[in-house]
């Protein structure tokens, strides 16, 4: 914080956003190859996988040398705080895309289907209930009861909220212990989340027979849940780091905010979990 | 378009040289001459393929490709032409200018700026390398409606990743331009004072995060529907093939607006340039520009009127539709009015600026004609909505696009365009505009379906016209490439401010612009 | 509806529909049903007011773009708003289009009552050709399936096209005139749609659903129409061709199609 104050600060020219575009190059191709089981896909994808994980390394590891030596004014900082809102809005919007199919269902595919016409001439004797795997499933499955392992993940989830805005307020304070101890403990809910998020996916197809292909009950539950599971891996890892980060002695309590956006993240995550929970495991 | 000195190699940074250059840069001068050059490279691509439709519909019966290559074609030329061509070019124009507008030394974040703009490379290798895979390109229609696009071959995962990833692109660009809008203008350039380019930009990048992420969601659907076996547009299952147009049309119509706002913004900046005269009613542009964005998220079923919806559904989306005619209106309004009782003159940007006005209304009216639910039962899928949307893409964004060009090429490049040449192009393309595409609401109306590669004898006349015209068109547009190539060469020195009466900081550092521009922030007015 | 409208309409036809065939040129094919026509209607209506706001705008705006050139002398002005013409052109516009919403409208709700039929037909959409099953009504009970039958020389160019060059089926849809017949549409593996210009009928057939539409028609008649939604390779090749016939050649049809069937059943 000298003499940045009052120019914006341009990085230098970077080698990291090619390797990006090539990493993403690499995962989309084999993963295309992948799933058409021709060609080196899996290979390609776990090459594109590596190079996006030493582009994240890189990049995200100047990001943070050029913070700590104090490039960023005030005036990034705010941007930096904008971007982190923006991008979060765009992640509301993928969710909802998914909680819209799933409302679209529930509300109006599935009843259609068991009524008038569609169902005198098409679907005959299908009723409109929730769950459903539509007129025609394969097979038949129980569906994910709300009030076990879900409500059990949400307190965690809640709890983990609560870790992290402790965590915070030491960091505020100035007190690196307590700060630690909010971090660890927050990842580890998170991480406890995930195992049973994990273990209940395993109960679903082996003891439930519910899976992705149980019509779109289990279209919308995988996807809703696997998409939040995917947010809530990104978001230990963001707070990993940033617990290696307070561990190496980085943050100040009026210079912090990446330690803010991934709490902003973390919460947004939280969130969505609370709606899911409602909508696609209790209602 | 390499419109930048050589006094960069005199710079402070010793950056990269050569191709590295281009590769590492964070300059955003460079990035927008990448985007401005890739996005022409991707409209002459889509351009192939156009005339390659053209061809075949030249006379009925199959003569040049196969049905299903035809609509492989097609599909890509909607894909190319949209993501590749116009939104690429479009955040070209923001790169280039939206710092230099607002007095900011670059974009907010430029190392992500670089990275938007390599990516986009990256999804056309990918979208046009699926010509080449087995079972070729998906056939699908740009709308990829399932269950259609789940019968496609690879060709259509190749699509949905490469949508992906330029909607990651996308998100990143727009994220970018909001945060630097916000928070990069000069002291004193309120919000109230930027130019409008800037304001019809920032509720564009509102607009693409707000629904790029919706499209990802869909083609992720698709994807998990082709390969994992879930149920979202199939029936059996309980899901619905209509639920992906609802999701897609979310983001369809946002979208279209997305190509057409930043070409608003760019015709506010020339015409009170040429007509010497404040641009008229800049607060009621704004809010128009604003109220355009927020209907355009309560109109998508206007594509889906013969879906058979509701009569409740088809009237509110009648409803809602035809209100966007309002505050389009206002824009129009606005323009005349800024001309009216100026002092004009019609350099090439001007030319382009008053074409763009006129033929862009007459696609605003055949969209209006569509908005009528019981009418587009009529047009829908007809050759009148393939007119009514190349009126508003190529005679609306396109043509803005080319008047921004002409404008702001002396900025770029330090040399005048050439008028004569840049005349030549804008009559031809006018000319040859309204012969490839006016014919097509009559195909319309007379009930020629569009994505067929034959088509009953009665059109036969019509289509042969709109061929000739499509190759007139294309041809002209290879004179642009002539006056690019001349101006960055030579030509007249432009000033730094290179049109008389032009208004702007952009116009208040040399041209062409250095490569590092307001480093210390101007002070506006 | 609307006199002026009709009238233009009329003229704008008359001008244009060189042969008296319902093959139009610049304009709607000519309507034979009472939707069709109301759909005619609204859109002369839509393009005149369409036309006179056009004209009036672009008037404007190149009279000003001849006189108000610096090459002519004119100096600018400076005014660069007005609250008060800012009003009126976004209140007027306003009411232009409730004037244009209100026949819509009405419309609208004419062509979604699809209720009482005489005849009901669905029509289910296959890659690439029509079934038909005709499911209540005279006829009920008959089925068949409607193929393109446009030779294959005369797409590929070895022979001259016939009059009605993909426009043609084996078995034609025949239903009686005057009769309100609803349509069913649905579909077995894409997305196709059923659009027949001349009744202003147009509806999506969707895997998994039933989606209706009527119409009667109000002359005899040879009416033809497209598959108008992207359904794969030969979406260009699987058109619609409705026998409009009286009441009495209906009811022979229909004898015919249960003698034949009986024929088939029998063998
Ligand atoms: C830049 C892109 C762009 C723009 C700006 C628009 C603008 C509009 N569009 Fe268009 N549209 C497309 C791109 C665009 N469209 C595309 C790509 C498709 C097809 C997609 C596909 O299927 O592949 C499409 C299809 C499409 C349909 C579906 C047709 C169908 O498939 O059946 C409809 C229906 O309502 C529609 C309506 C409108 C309307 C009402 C506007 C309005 O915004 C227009 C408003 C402007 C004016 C009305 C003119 C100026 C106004 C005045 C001078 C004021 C006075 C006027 C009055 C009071 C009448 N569009
Ligand atoms: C977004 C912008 C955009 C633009 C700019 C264009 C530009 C053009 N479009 Fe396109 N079009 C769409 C968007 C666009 N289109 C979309 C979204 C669809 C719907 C797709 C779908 O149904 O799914 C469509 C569909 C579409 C169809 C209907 C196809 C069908 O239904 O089967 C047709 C038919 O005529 C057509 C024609 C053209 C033509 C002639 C041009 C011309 O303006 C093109 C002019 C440019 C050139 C011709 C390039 C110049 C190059 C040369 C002359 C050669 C150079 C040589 C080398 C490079 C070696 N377009
Ligand atoms: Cu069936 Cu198009
Ligand atoms: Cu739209």
């Amino acid at each position: 914080m000298n003499h940045a104050v009052d120019k914006y600060f341009v990085p230098e020219p970077s080698k990291y956003p090619i390797f990006g575009s090539v990493a993403l190059l690499l995962f989309g191709t084999g993963a295309v190859l992948w799933l058409n089981q021709t060609g080196p896909g899996p290979q390609l994808f776990f090459l594109g996988v590596a190079i996006l994980v030493y582009m994240l390394f890189g990049w995200f590891g100047q990001v943070i040398r050029e913070s700590e030596s104090g490039e960023y004014s005030q005036r990034v900082d705010k941007s930096f705080r904008w971007s982190m809102g923006w991008f979060i809005f765009s992640e509301v919007m993928f969710f909802a895309a998914f909680f819209g199919a799933l409302f679209y269902a529930r509300v109006l595919s599935v009843p259609w289907l068991a009524s008038g016409d569609n169902e005198a001439l098409l679907w005959q004797g299908f009723t409109a209930d929730w769950p459903s795997a539509g007129p025609r499933p394969d097979e038949a499955f129980t569906p994910m009861g709300a009030w076990g392992i879900p409500a059990f993940n949400t307190l965690l989830l809640l709890t983990s909220g609560a870790t992290l805005t402790w965590a915070h307020h030491a960091l505020l304070k100035g007190d690196r212990k307590q700060l630690k101890l909010g971090l660890m403990l927050t990842i580890l809910l998170g991480v406890v989340f995930l195992g049973f998020q994990m273990y209940e996916y395993v109960h679903a197809y082996a003891d439930l027979n519910l899976r992705m292909d149980s019509g779109i009950y289990g279209s919308t539950f995988f996807l809703l849940t696997g998409f939040h599971g995917l947010h809530v891996t990104i978001g230990a890892i963001m707070l990993t780091v940033m617990l290696f980060r307070v561990m190496a002695g980085h943050f100040r309590p009026d210079h912090h905010f990446a330690f803010e956006a991934t709490a902003w993240y973390w919460h947004f995550v939280d969130v969505v979990w609370l709606i899911l929970f409602v909508v696609v495991y209790w209602l | 378009m390499a419109a930048v000195t050589p006094d960069h190699l005199h710079d402070h940074h010793h950056g990269p040289s050569g191709l590295m250059r281009w590769i590492t840069t964070t300059n955003h001068k460079d990035i927008g001459t990448m985007y401005l050059l890739f996005s022409f490279i991707m409209f002459l691509s889509g351009g192939v393929m156009a005339l390659t439709i053209r061809a075949e519909l030249f006379q009925p019966g199959l003569q040049v490709v196969e049905p299903e290559f035809f609509n492989q074609l097609t599909t890509m030329h909607g894909l190319v032409m949209v993501f590749g061509a116009i939104m690429p070019a479009f955040v070209g124009f923001a790169n280039w200018m939206l710092p230099l507008m607002i007095g900011a030394s670059d974009m907010a974040f430029a190392r992500m700026n670089n990275w938007s703009f390599w990516l986009l490379p990256v999804a056309a290798v990918m979208l046009i390398g699926s010509f080449f895979v087995p079972g070729g390109a998906t056939a699908a229609g740009w709308t990829l409606y399932p269950p259609l696009s789940v019968q496609m071959g690879m060709g259509m995962d190749l699509a949905i990743f490469a949508v992906h990833i330029m909607g990651i692109s996308s998100i990143m660009g727009a994220i970018n331009i909001v945060v630097t809008i916000l928070n990069m203008r000069a002291p004193g350039m309120t919000l109230m004072k930027m130019p409008l380019f800037c304001w019809t930009w920032l509720i564009t990048a509102y607009l693409l995060i707000a629904v790029m992420p919706v499209l990802a969601g869909a083609v992720t659907m698709i994807l998990t529907d082709r390969h994992f076996g879930t149920s979202f547009f199939n029936a059996a299952g309980g899901g619905d093939p209509v639920l992906f147009q609802h999701i897609f049309w979310f983001f369809g119509h946002p979208e279209v607006y997305i190509m057409i706002l930043p070409a608003f913004g760019i015709v506010s900046q020339i015409i009170p340039t040429f007509a010497r005269k404040p641009l008229f009613g800049y607060a009621s542009m704004v809010y128009a520009t604003a109220s355009i964005a927020v209907l355009s998220f309560v109109v998508w079923a206007h594509h889906m009127f013969a879906t058979g919806m509701p009569a409740q559904g088809q009237l509110f989306f009648m409803y809602a539709t035809m209100l966007i005619a309002v505050p389009t209106g206002v824009k129009v309004f606005n323009w005349i009015a800024t001309m009216w009782r100026g002092s004009m003159t019609f350099e090439t940007p001007m030319l382009w600026s008053v074409g763009f006005i006129f033929v862009f209304t007459l696609g605003g009216f055949t969209g209006l004609i569509c908005a009528i639910a019981p009418v587009d039962i009529q047009l829908h899928d007809t050759y009148y909505v393939v007119a009514h949307f190349h009126y508003v893409l190529v005679a609306g964004s396109l043509f803005a696009l080319f008047a921004g060009a002409y404008y702001w090429l002396p900025k770029w490049t330090g040399h005048m365009p050439n008028e004569t040449i840049g005349k030549l192009h804008f009559w031809c393309s006018m000319v040859f505009f309204n012969i490839t595409f006016f014919p097509m609401h009559f195909l319309g109306l007379a009930g020629m379906p569009r994505r067929i590669p034959d088509y009953a004898l009665q059109f036969a006349d019509f289509n042969a016209l709109a061929t000739v015209g499509a190759f007139g068109f294309g041809l002209s547009q290879l004179i642009f490439i002539v006056v690019v190539v001349k101006c960055v060469r030579g030509g007249e020195k432009a000033a730094a401010r290179s049109w008389e009466d032009a208004d702007g900081l952009e116009w208040t550092v040399p041209s062409p612009a250095p490569h590092h521009t307001f480093e210390v922030a101007p002070v506006f007015k | 509806m609307n006199l002026s409208g009709r009238l233009a309409g009329s003229g704008l036809s008359l001008i244009v529909s060189g042969s008296a065939l319902a093959q139009s040129r610049y304009n709607f094919q000519e309507p034979v049903t009472s939707v069709a026509e109301q759909l005619y209607d609204l859109h002369t209506l839509m393009l005149i007011i369409c036309a006179v706001i056009f004209v009036a705008v672009f008037g404007v705006m190149f009279w000003s773009v001849f006189k108000h050139r610096k090459s002519r002398g004119a100096v600018a002005a400076n005014f660069h708003e007005s609250t008060t013409v800012e009003i009126l052109w976004t209140i007027i516009p306003v009411f232009i289009l409730v004037g244009m919403a209100w026949p819509a409208t009405r419309t609208i709700l004419y062509m979604k009552d699809t209720s009482s039929p005489d005849i009901t037909i669905k029509a289910t959409g296959y890659q690439w050709k029509w079934g038909y099953d005709y499911l209540q009504g005279e006829g009920e009970g008959i089925r068949f399936v409607s193929n393109l039958s446009t030779p294959r020389e005369q797409i590929e160019g070895s022979e001259a096209k016939g009059e009605h060059y993909l426009l043609e089926v084996d078995n034609p849809v025949v239903v009686p005139v005057g009769k309100k017949v609803r349509i069913l549409t649905t579909a077995s593996d894409v997305i196709h749609s059923w659009w027949v210009p001349a009744f202003g009928v147009k509806q999506d057939a969707i895997p998994g659903f039933i989606r209706d539409t009527w119409f009667r028609a109000d002359r005899e008649g040879i009416y033809r129409g497209n598959c108008v939604e992207l359904c794969g390779k030969d979406h260009g090749y699987m058109p619609i061709e409705v026998h409009v016939v009286s009441a009495e050649a209906y009811s022979q049809w229909v004898a015919k199609q249960v003698a034949s069937k009986a024929a088939l059943a029998a063998n």
